[in-house]
């Protein structure tokens, strides 16, 4: 390794500097304020867990994203965190045993194995929110507006809002006695709106007639809020599973509607990213440039049936260091005081006067002749016939 | 938010097939894009531009919004490692095939059900290691950039997997076609936010070159 590149960094890692630190922890504070306003606890999950329990009923995608290592203590296989969804299920599940609805929340960095397409990070410093134990569309909708005053928070504008529901592909493909193999192979297809590959798909493996119109229907199945009523039109005479599951993203819909400055919601049935993993309504907020969903949630039932209690569970999460790229929230500059080197005995007490008020107060160091600017202070503490002033900077 | 739709597409066949296409479903460019040097053209639609770019390019710049739509072979699409795209139409336009070719020589005693392990030279690296992993054949991949017919001639790889579309090169080269990996064709691909930021317009553009296609 020679001297120049000794201090690169692996791919995929970055260290985030003062003036960066500083909207970053901002941003931090203000999302962990917002989601304590609505009642939702934080809780610290560890960093490292045996493998086992970090990836239960997370799936195979989370397991090839996770950095794995020995326990030299045990032998065992440890993980470091690729998600910190799972731990907030397992605590909820193991730890709480509440009977009333839990409300955590969380912000923490996570590790995976591959950064998220290009620049992405492999090091996400992930956020969110999660609402266990209750399974109407009233905390789906909680969620989902908790989502958006998070977008609107961090001042991330022009967020397209989407809605779907992973039941109703999962109900049509129950219904058309798909194989695993066709139903994956449709469900890749779906996912990349390749109409052409659903119709060739669907033209094989005997799917009854009428299947085969409602799963390549599906892909008409986008756009604002009368998306709905054709859902229903279209996919009339559609198994129970289904109809419940349109009843249910209406109802979603409807109650986070009324949250004061509701956005525009659109609506996207073939749009099943986590397909495997959620179980009933998702939302993901989509920005101008970007191919991927910027914040993703959704319902995610019976995730704590491996730790022993099957509890309902949705929610949603983000990684901040993207967020830091989209907000176009500003954040006032440093100021603060600069004190003088000593001199007198009764400036510690002043300068720990001036703190407790709130003030950032910077000590000069004996013989430092740096300017106030150097320390990001716009006035000065002199001391004035035996009294301390505080004034601009000359 | 302007509603400017930027199609990224490159030189070549699909440039070629695909003017008339686009010109069925009502988009002129303002000056010959087979002639301009220009990257990005008006189109006779002021709110439609052309961007002229590599082939293997433009799933890359439809992922990151760079263009919100894109015409790119299948075999890029299946070579490309991104998901993040809406593959919306097969436009039928620059048809071929991906194929697995060897020397005739070698062809004449060879059994491709009896294959375990193979040396390919090819551009399609993803695609070929994909492929053969399925039938659970080893394979060591040769990278090349281009003249793939020359690997097995001058000993690189045993065979090679290539586009063929009249087979003229693989002949010429005395090469024969073994197996049959995909028929490839062009694509329309799109930004997955412009699919949905821009559904309007978008849709109607989408609408518009599904009926020249047809």
């Amino acid at each position: 390794m020679s001297a120049k590149d000794r201090w690169l960094l692996p791919e995929g890692v970055e260290e985030i500097l003062p003036a960066e630190a500083r909207r970053a922890e901002v941003l931090r504070r203000g999302l962990l304020d917002l989601f304590d306003a609505w009642g939702y606890e934080l809780v610290m999950p560890p960093l490292i867990e045996y493998l086992e329990s970090l990836l239960t009923g997370a799936g195979q995608e989370l397991d090839i994203q996770t950095f794995k290592l020995t326990d030299q203590m045990t032998g065992r296989l440890m993980g470091v965190r690729p998600d910190m969804t799972p731990q907030a299920a397992r605590i909820d599940a193991h730890y709480l045993k509440r009977s009333a609805p839990a409300r955590l929340c969380y912000a923490g960095s996570v590790l995976r194995t591959r950064p998220d397409g290009f620049g992405g990070s492999r090091e996400p410093l992930q956020f969110g929110a999660e609402l266990f134990g209750y399974a109407g569309p009233q905390a789906d909708a909680e969620i989902l507006s908790l989502m958006i005053a998070a977008l609107r928070l961090a001042d991330i504008r022009e967020a397209h809002v989407d809605l779907g529901h992973v039941g109703v592909f999962r109900g049509l493909a129950q219904q058309a006695k798909l194989g695993a193999e066709l139903e994956t192979d449709l469900f890749d297809a779906l996912q990349r709106k390749a109409r052409n590959d659903v119709e060739a798909l669907l033209a094989g493996g005997g799917v009854p007639a009428a299947s085969k119109s409602m799963i390549a229907g599906l892909l008409d199945l986008c756009g604002d809020r009368e998306t709905l009523a054709r859902a229903r039109e279209q996919l009339r005479g559609a198994p129970e599973p289904v109809m419940r599951a349109l009843a249910e993203l209406q109802a979603t819909a409807d109650l986070a509607m009324q949250q004061p400055d509701a956005p525009t919601f659109y609506f996207d049935l073939a749009e099943l990213s986590g397909y495997h993993y959620y179980t009933g309504v998702v939302f993901s907020a989509f920005v101008p440039g970007y191919g991927r969903a910027v914040a993703r949630g959704g319902r995610y039932d019976g995730i704590g049936r491996a730790f022993g209690r099957d509890r309902a569970a949705t929610g949603f999460g983000a990684d901040l260091r993207q967020w830091l790229r989209l907000t176009s929230a500003s954040v006032a500059a440093p100021a603060g005081i600069l004190a003088p080197d000593g001199g007198d005995a009764s400036l510690p007490a002043e300068v720990a006067r001036l703190r407790a008020e709130g003030s950032r107060v910077v000590m000069r160091l004996a013989g430092d002749k740096s300017s106030a600017a150097d320390f990001g202070c716009d006035r000065e503490l002199v001391n004035k016939n035996g009294r301390w002033v505080v004034q601009p900077v000359k | 938010m302007t509603t400017t739709l930027n199609i990224a597409l490159s030189k070549g066949r699909i440039l070629e097939e695909g003017l008339p296409l686009l010109e069925r479903a009502g988009i002129r460019p303002a000056e010959n894009p087979l002639k301009s040097r220009k990257l990005i053209l008006d189109t006779n639609l002021p709110d439609v531009k052309l961007t002229i770019i590599r082939a293997a390019d433009v799933p890359t710049y439809v992922q990151f919004g760079a263009a919100d739509l894109g015409i790119a072979g299948r075999d890029v699409l299946m070579e490309y490692d991104g998901d993040g795209l809406y593959e919306l139409l097969d436009l039928n336009i620059a048809r071929c095939r991906l194929m697995v070719a060897e020397p005739a020589s070698l062809a004449s005693r060879d059994d491709p059900g009896s294959w375990t392990r193979l040396r390919i030279a090819t551009k399609y690296v993803n695609t070929t290691q994909r492929h053969f992993a399925a039938k659970g054949i080893q394979t060591d991949i040769i990278k090349l950039y281009g003249s793939m017919e020359l690997a097995p001639l001058v000993g690189l790889s045993d065979r090679i997997v290539d586009l063929v579309d009249t087979g003229n090169t693989l002949k010429a080269n005395g090469l024969v076609e073994v197996e049959h990996i995909a028929d490839i064709s062009a694509w329309l691909v799109a930004n997955k936010a412009s699919m949905k930021m821009k559904h309007r317009p978008l849709q109607d553009l989408v609408g518009r070159l599904q009926r020249a296609v047809a």
